[in-house]
């Protein structure tokens, strides 16, 4: 793309079942602010079957123009359609920013749009800021989380990165805020639709997303087993709290995937985090260290969560858990 | 079925330790392993081929060392190794990186290329489906399991935040897969008898075909501007007591931060 010509700041805002996701929520925010320091627009670019009215809300939330395409072929994710869309807006519109979440899904969207607009992408980005050359400055964690880097793409546009949910924090909803709303048509080569999508399971539908919770009781290698998990989730009911987990704990079979904090599972930055028997990995940390209170429980003192915890507990889990349970029931007696 | 299965040497990230002072990695010591969603992968391969009868293989771009990993490979079962070994390729993003395995992949048959979802020492993802717009393939990210007709239809299980999906692609396609879909073999002993004895193919810039300006530091889009290592919020209290006292702390700071 001409670099000199491209302009503003887009947002790819995923919806599911045509809820949007708080990311793009996180990201509208983002976009905001480094399109006022840019002195330039944001746009939103929604896309989805019978989605237009959600466009208000993304102007709400910071959106100057919302790109809406509404056509059945986006109904449900898919590379494909999804990328033919988003390419032939950007090469009308000619972006210098566009920010996607780095959900399952724009993971999978991010790498195939870079590859088809040959521009560079930076992965999983926890900082995103204005250089005095008018860069986009993209920090992402690597190495597992043991060291930090920031990446530029200076010659080619639009600059793309995907950032991680939860990291961003979501502006105020601005119901004054006016915006304009286009909607856009998609010229589709349905011949390259190879993928069929057959179905989508959710599985625990009862349990609220790990990084929407106030407050997560986490558990790690020292909580051993799903008994432990048990005496977990017990506490947690008495504050509303969710339970989580370190990887240890996924791949040990003990709970699902979806409730693994760190640095391959999810971010997460609640009022109060728990963790309990985690030793604290440095890829556990770089999922939780943004809580705004961590109270860390370990048998061992050299654990390396409490150099990140506010209140650390060198203690056996098993005894101190029931007995602050036992505490937290019976406060409003 | 032809299946070329795309893996990567990383350092174990898992093992790194930070220096408590300067807050930088301490690499000395780390030990080189092939990328777990890439053992996933290949596992993958191996176990249609077990059940399909296939030709397996594995191509990698590193440098020479990175032939550790595809005698490991041969080790487990693999019946081809591609060393891409060139100064061309070298100080590549994962766009230009993607440029240097499709390139090398043009050459090459196949019906289905895998590769691991993401390797541990980028965390990024993107090389995979990036390969498969190279060259203009449909692709399924995040593979958790995998169904085939024994004819050329993949019925595919992809794991999202939530559940799954099911989805289905004919062959030629790409596939990203993780390291949880499955348990990888042990290398046999005959394997890795035989590992030793056969010949891992080295090829350079002039055996592939792709554009040299799209390989490479020239090709690649990113630069780094700057890494650092991160620095740790500050530590707050450890207490060391008995558990009753314990949970008066937990409770205070409950109040004190109005969660009760």
């Amino acid at each position: 793309m001409d670099k000199s010509a491209s302009k503003n700041v887009y947002v790819f805002v995923e919806q599911r079942e045509g809820v949007i996701q708080s990311v793009a929520l996180e990201l509208l925010g983002k976009a905001r602010e480094l399109a006022d320091e840019l002195g330039e627009q944001v746009y939103a670019i929604l896309l989805g079957k019978g989605i237009s009215d959600k466009a208000q809300e993304c102007i709400y939330y910071g959106a100057d123009t919302v790109l809406c395409v509404d056509a059945p072929e986006l109904e449900s994710y898919v590379t494909e359609p999804y990328a033919q869309a988003i390419c032939q807006i950007v090469n009308r519109y000619n972006p210098s920013i566009l920010l996607i979440g780095a959900t399952t899904i724009g993971r999978d969207l991010g790498p195939r749009l870079s590859a088809r607009l040959t521009t560079g992408l930076t992965a999983d980005c926890t900082g995103l800021a204005i250089s005095e050359d008018r860069n986009l400055m993209m920090t992402r964690p690597a190495f597992g989380g043991n060291l930090m880097a920031t990446i530029v793409c200076k010659e080619h546009r639009p600059q793309m990165s995907t950032v991680r949910p939860g990291v961003m924090k979501i502006g105020r909803r601005d119901t004054e805020r006016k915006g304009n709303i286009e909607a856009v048509t998609i010229d589709f080569d349905k011949s390259k639709f190879r993928v069929k999508l057959l179905k989508t399971v959710k599985e625990q539908k009862n349990l609220v997303d790990i990084t929407e919770a106030k407050i997560l009781v986490s558990g790690g290698r020292g909580v051993g087993n799903q008994e432990g998990f048990d005496m977990l989730r017990e506490m947690a009911k008495t504050i509303g709290a969710e339970v989580s987990s370190s990887r240890a704990m996924v791949d040990a079979g003990v709970i699902s995937h979806d409730r693994q904090v760190g640095q391959t599972g999810k971010t997460v930055r609640p009022d109060v985090y728990f963790a309990c028997g985690i030793s604290g990995a440095i890829q556990h940390l770089a999922g939780m260290e943004e809580s705004e209170t961590i109270i860390a429980i370990n048998k061992d003192k050299f654990a390396p969560i409490f150099q990140v915890a506010d209140v650390g507990i060198v203690g056996d889990v098993r005894k101190v858990i029931p007995l602050l349970t036992e505490r937290l029931k019976n406060r409003s007696k | 079925m032809k299946i070329v299965v795309c893996i990567k040497q990383v350092p174990d990230t898992t093992e790194i330790k930070l220096d408590p002072v300067k807050g930088t990695m301490i690499r000395e010591g780390v030990p080189s392993i092939m990328n777990p969603d890439d053992k996933g992968g290949l596992e993958m391969a191996l176990q249609l081929k077990d059940k399909f009868g296939a030709e397996v293989t594995v191509l990698t771009m590193g440098p020479m060392q990175a032939e550790a990993i595809l005698r490991e490979a041969f080790a487990m079962g693999a019946d081809k190794a591609i060393l891409l070994s060139d100064r061309k390729f070298a100080g590549a993003d994962t766009l230009a990186t993607s440029n240097t395995l499709a390139g090398a992949l043009r050459a090459l048959d196949y019906d289905l290329i895998i590769t691991g979802r993401q390797a541990i020492d980028g965390d990024t993802a993107q090389v995979g489906p990036q390969i498969a717009e190279h060259l203009d393939l449909p692709q399924v990210t995040y593979v958790e399991d995998l169904q085939f007709d024994g004819k050329k239809t993949f019925t595919v299980r992809k794991a999202t935040e939530d559940g799954y999906q099911i989805l289905e692609v004919d062959a030629p396609c790409v596939l990203t897969v993780l390291s949880s879909a499955n348990k990888a073999r042990y290398m046999s002993v005959r394997g890795i008898v035989e590992a030793f004895d056969k010949p891992i193919e080295t090829w350079g810039f002039d055996n592939i075909t792709v554009d040299e300006s799209k390989i490479g530091l020239n090709g690649s889009p990113t630069r780094v501007a700057k890494s650092f290592g991160k620095a740790l919020k500050a530590a707050g209290q450890v207490y060391e007591v008995e558990p009753t006292e314990a949970v008066d702390i937990i409770i205070n700071k409950l109040k004190e931060k109005y969660i009760i």
